[in-house]
């Protein structure tokens, strides 16, 4: 029984993970899958709508789910739907949070009643918000109040949202469809209308008007418009030559017929308006035929990445680490025959399910892991909970498995945070563009980080267990000592790799191997910690315990060299500025030397090594 | 004497000192980085790493004191820790082949930082689309230069480095059938027409364009996206007594023009040229963002190469970690202005294979050094296995 146990929990494990990959049970008649899928350009990148779905709304509101107003649960792609061709029912949707009272006092609305709004809510204050945004922008990024960062914040999400809105379909319009097909009726006459007062002729002023008309509402939908999503004409299987519906309508006048694929979203949209599933589906399959002739590749990259959205690998890994640490902790307790194993595999599944999620990011970016900031928390986290698995291995007491469920779930924890800011695939600016560099300098470097955290991370179990529990016998002290040790080597090596192949880049990118950039000098200070701890080490001037206390500041000297290097504003890295870090940084650093402080406690008062209790105190740490 | 001699050695051998000595490179680096904000990279170099003690004024009063070891300083001490420890310690053993190599690695590096920083040249390069140039300017240091134009097939040119200006001494050269004094040198400076400075003192220089302008001496700015505008007045004196005196500045684009004993003279303040023996010419430069977006994908120029004796002349593409390097010198693409006009950084640096090798040698003798570690892990825990 005790064998089998952590196998079933394996087991269960398994089955919860192949289910996120399973399609969403509540049904629709509409192909919301179909519609889903479907390729459109934004950012640089060619993405399923799925995926635009979901970040906007993770922009908008910082979550993927959505309820409308009549409680029922909607899909992203549902939710997007109703934005792209049901505006008047989206306008209605709670979808803007707002955080900061001062903000929600620019709309009349008492702050702390509310902390969802949706457009119609935020209607009335719009142009005060649009005042205050003004005065708001040209102020320094890193100096704005959190008034003034709130105002700009919900200010751009609501040019997202009009922009969106203005991508397939004109807002004013109460079929656009209709619309479309009056322009093609209209379109032989004003076309004559056209040549005729080009050419300084008599021409029929009515056909005239009805022209210009159109063209302003093509222009405001070419202006404003979000989503390339008219892929290049036929024949064209550039994947960079996407336009915008409005540039599509504005060229019919040249090419004497409208667009079939506007008039395709058109038509999806007059469907899912009237609620037409029939007609919708067909068109998303007849639309997705035509396209699957010459961007099969892309399809299939966007059909893939859907089936990840839904999935949310980390978010499983998220859940199982938490589960993994907790089984482990009680394991320190009680039935660790049984506990330690089961905590085990849920940290291997957790584990499995982050190194699938890294794995379908780098085939759909056609990248090496590391691009940006969002990825390398989850490659830091990757590579400490890889070492966790091999220490595990190696132990079987427990420890690797918390170390590695606590800095998957805290390196998960701060990606989902970063994610929040929009597309966590981004294309790579000009000089970052290459993944000879971004697969060697890139990772070895985060591998140096992800290592020297997990050495931090196991001497805070030493602490923690000495100081405050019974647990921490000569065999474990002495075990998590070899595993510090051996973690710090392993982290001198890859930090000083990476570092160096930083020079080596920078050398034949600019021409200066070494130039005292910030994130440069941050590397270099992780190296030199490492060295410090080592050379202590070597010369006697430290044991175990002061072993323990130069790897536990080992997480501020990281967290400065990772973070807080990007928060100065200058040099070549500074990339990623992120508001509020400040606080977090100087938060954990705190908690770090407060760790470091206790942990300067005489030993004959840790309750692992006092002498009391029947068992001989340990005087050696 | 001995005792004496034995505590000295002691000292310099210890490990205690290269964990002091880490240390104090950690927080070097650590307040240098955050100077940067103030004082931009370049100062930062200069102040806390390519100097012996990094000094600081006492406030109210000029007088610099050192407050800190700098890079110079704590980087030798390592160098003869590193070095005397291992002369007095030697065993040639395996056990230590890797902390061998990971040092001798490691003293390479230090030295080659110090070449690095004694001998590389950077330079600006601008080049606009057609126009073939043949030097860098220096993008911190300026120089005078005095050219003697009268035979229209070539230009004389002698070119005095700031330095000397700074001086306020009487430069004589045979090269040049003058003195030059410099009256007044402002490092930083700006120029105003005199008619709208009305109560400004009257101008020592009484040639050129220097009598419109009034000169104000401006503080030295070390912003990344500011520039040093020096300003000097310098007077010219031949055999026969003084020749008058100009203002020169980077402020003025235009040299000023005198005739001295039938040679036609030009003054210029300029960015110091740093001159290479070929020259480039920009055909094109390309700037390329991603669909759709303002995110810039690539930077490139189409150039072309040659010497003057005709046996290079060939086009080259320089991009984004692409550079051209050629004779010593490598080409960068740093910058670019109306989508037309190429920048390209030219760096000189005949020590930069320093690092490569230095690099390569701590590398392999960490993986050797943890690499016995580990072997000798692994061989315990076999032991320990095994009985059982």
């Amino acid at each position: 029984m005790k064998k089998f146990l952590p196998l079933l929990v394996l087991l269960l494990g398994l089955v919860y993970l192949g289910s996120t990959l399973l399609p969403p049970r509540t049904k629709s008649d509409f192909d919301l899958r179909g519609f889903g899928r479907l390729p459109i350009l934004v950012n640089g990148r060619l993405k399923p709508l799925d995926t635009v779905a979901r970040n906007t709304l993770l922009v908008f509101q910082g979550k993927q789910d959505f309820t409308a107003p009549d409680g029922q649960p909607l899909q992203p792609v549902e939710w997007l739907l109703d934005v792209l061709f049901n505006p008047t029912v989206a306008d209605s949707y709670q979808h803007f949070v707002i955080y900061n009272p001062e903000v929600v006092g620019l709309f009349n609305k008492q702050a702390g009643t509310q902390e969802y709004f949706s457009f119609n809510d935020l209607r009335g204050g719009l142009a005060e918000l649009e005042r205050q945004e003004r005065m708001a922008e040209p102020v320094d990024e890193g100096v704005r109040t959190p008034f003034q960062r709130g105002v700009v914040d919900l200010y751009q999400r609501l040019i997202l949202y009009q922009r969106l809105k203005a991508s397939v379909n004109l807002e004013d319009s109460p079929d656009f469809l209709a619309e479309l097909l009056k322009f093609q009726q209209a379109l032989p006459a004003i076309s004559t209308a056209f040549l005729a007062k080009e050419a300084g002729k008599p021409y029929n002023n009515q056909d005239y008007k009805t022209l210009t008309d159109f063209v302003s509402r093509f222009q405001y939908l070419s202006d404003s418009g979000y989503l390339l999503a008219i892929p290049p004409a036929p024949g064209n299987s550039d994947p960079n030559a996407w336009q915008k519906a409005g540039d599509a309508l504005l060229a019919t006048f040249r090419q004497g017929a409208i667009n079939p694929d506007v008039m395709a979203y058109a038509a999806l949209g007059h469907a899912w308006r009237l609620k037409q599933p029939k007609d919708f589906n067909e068109i998303v399959r007849l639309y997705t035929g035509q396209l699957m002739k010459r961007f099969a590749p892309q399809l299939q990259r966007c059909r893939i990445e859907t089936v990840f959205n839904r999935a949310q690998p980390f978010y499983s890994g998220m859940i199982f680490y938490v589960l993994a640490v907790l089984l482990a902790l009680v394991s320190w307790m009680k039935w660790p025959d049984v506990l330690q194993p089961a905590a085990f595999w849920v940290m291997a599944l957790a584990f499995a399910a982050s190194t699938a999620g890294i794995a379908t990011r780098m085939w759909l970016e056609g990248r090496p892991p590391v691009t940006n900031l969002y990825s390398s928390a989850l490659f830091v986290g990757w590579v400490a909970v890889a070492l966790c698995v091999i220490l595990e291995r190696i132990y079987r007491n427990a420890i690797g498995t918390v170390a590695g469920g606590m800095i998957g779930f805290g390196t998960l924890l701060i990606a989902h945070h970063l994610s929040l800011s929009g597309d966590t695939m981004e294309m790579m600016r000009a000089v970052l563009d290459s993944n000879y560099w971004l697969a060697t300098h890139v990772v070895v470097v985060t591998m140096g980080y992800g290592s020297t955290y997990l050495a931090g991370f196991l001497a805070i179990i030493y602490i923690v267990r000495g100081l405050f529990t019974r647990s921490l016998d000569k065999g474990t002290a002495d075990a998590l000592t070899r595993m510090v040790y051996g973690i710090v080597c392993f982290a001198t090596l890859f930090s000083f790799s990476g570092t160096v192949l930083g020079g080596i880049w920078a050398d034949q990118s600019w021409g200066r191997f070494w130039g005292w950039d910030p994130k440069e000098n941050g590397a270099l200070i992780i190296v030199l910690w490492n060295a410090i701890i080592l050379h202590c080490r070597w010369g006697g001037m430290i044991r175990q315990r002061g072993l323990m206390m130069l790897a536990v500041f080992g997480n501020v000297v990281t967290s400065w060299s990772y973070f807080g290097t990007n928060l100065l504003g200058v040099g070549l890295h500074s990339y990623g500025f992120t508001q509020g870090t400040f606080t977090w940084l100087v938060g954990f650093a705190a908690s770090q030397v407060l760790i470091i402080a206790l942990a300067a406690i005489p030993l004959d008062k840790w309750r692992s090594f006092r002498p009391a209790g029947g068992k001989p105190g340990l005087a050696t740490p | 004497m001995r005792a004496f001699l034995k505590v000295f050695v002691d000292y310099f051998t210890s490990l205690r000192l290269t964990v002091i000595l880490l240390a104090l490179s950690l927080l070097l680096v650590f307040i240098a980085t955050l100077d940067q904000v103030n004082l931009g990279v370049w100062a930062v170099q200069q102040k806390y790493f390519h100097s012996l003690f990094v000094m600081a004024r006492i406030p109210g009063t000029a007088v610099a004191v050192p407050v800190f070891p700098g890079g110079y300083f704590i980087g030798g001490l390592l160098l003869i820790n590193l070095i005397a420890a291992h002369l007095y310690r030697f065993r040639l053993e395996w056990r230590k082949s890797g902390i061998w190599l990971a040092h001798a690695g490691l003293i390479l590096l230090l030295l080659g930082e110090l070449f690095t920083g004694l001998l590389q040249r950077e330079g600006m390069m601008r080049l606009d689309p057609g126009t073939a140039r043949d030097y860098a300017e220096s993008t911190l240091k300026t120089e005078l230069a005095v050219i003697d134009t009268t035979n229209p097939s070539y230009d004389d040119v002698v070119a005095i480095p700031e330095g000397a200006l700074e001086k306020l001494s009487t430069l004589q050269t045979p090269k040049l059938p003058f003195t030059l004094r410099t009256l007044a040198y402002y490092p930083n400076s700006a120029l105003v027409m005199r008619n709208q400075a009305p109560n400004a003192a009257p101008s020592p220089a009484d040639r050129g364009f220097g009598p419109q302008f009034v000169a104000l001496a401006q503080p030295v700015t070390y912003k990344e996206d500011e520039q040093n505008f020096p300003t000097a007045f310098v007077e010219l004196n031949g055999a026969e007594g003084r020749i008058g005196t100009w203002l020169v500045s980077t402020l003025l684009t235009e040299p000023q023009t005198f005739t001295y004993q039938g040679h036609t003279w030009e003054l210029m303040l300029r960015a110091t040229r740093y001159y290479q023996p070929f020259s480039i010419t920009l055909l094109k430069f390309s700037h390329d963002v991603y669909p759709g977006t303002d995110i810039p994908k690539n930077f490139s120029s189409r150039v072309r190469l040659q010497t003057p004796d005709g046996r290079v002349d060939r086009e080259v593409l320089i991009y984004m970690n692409n550079p051209l390097r050629y004779g010593g010198f490598t080409f960068y693409q740093a910058g670019y202005q109306n989508d037309r006009t190429s920048i390209l950084q030219v760096v000189r640096n005949p020590s930069w294979v320093i690092p490569y090798v230095s690099c390569s040698l701590i590398a392999l003798g960490l993986v050797i050094q943890f690499g016995i570690h580990l072997l000798g892990f692994i061989r315990k825990r076999a032991a320990a296995a095994a009985p059982a």
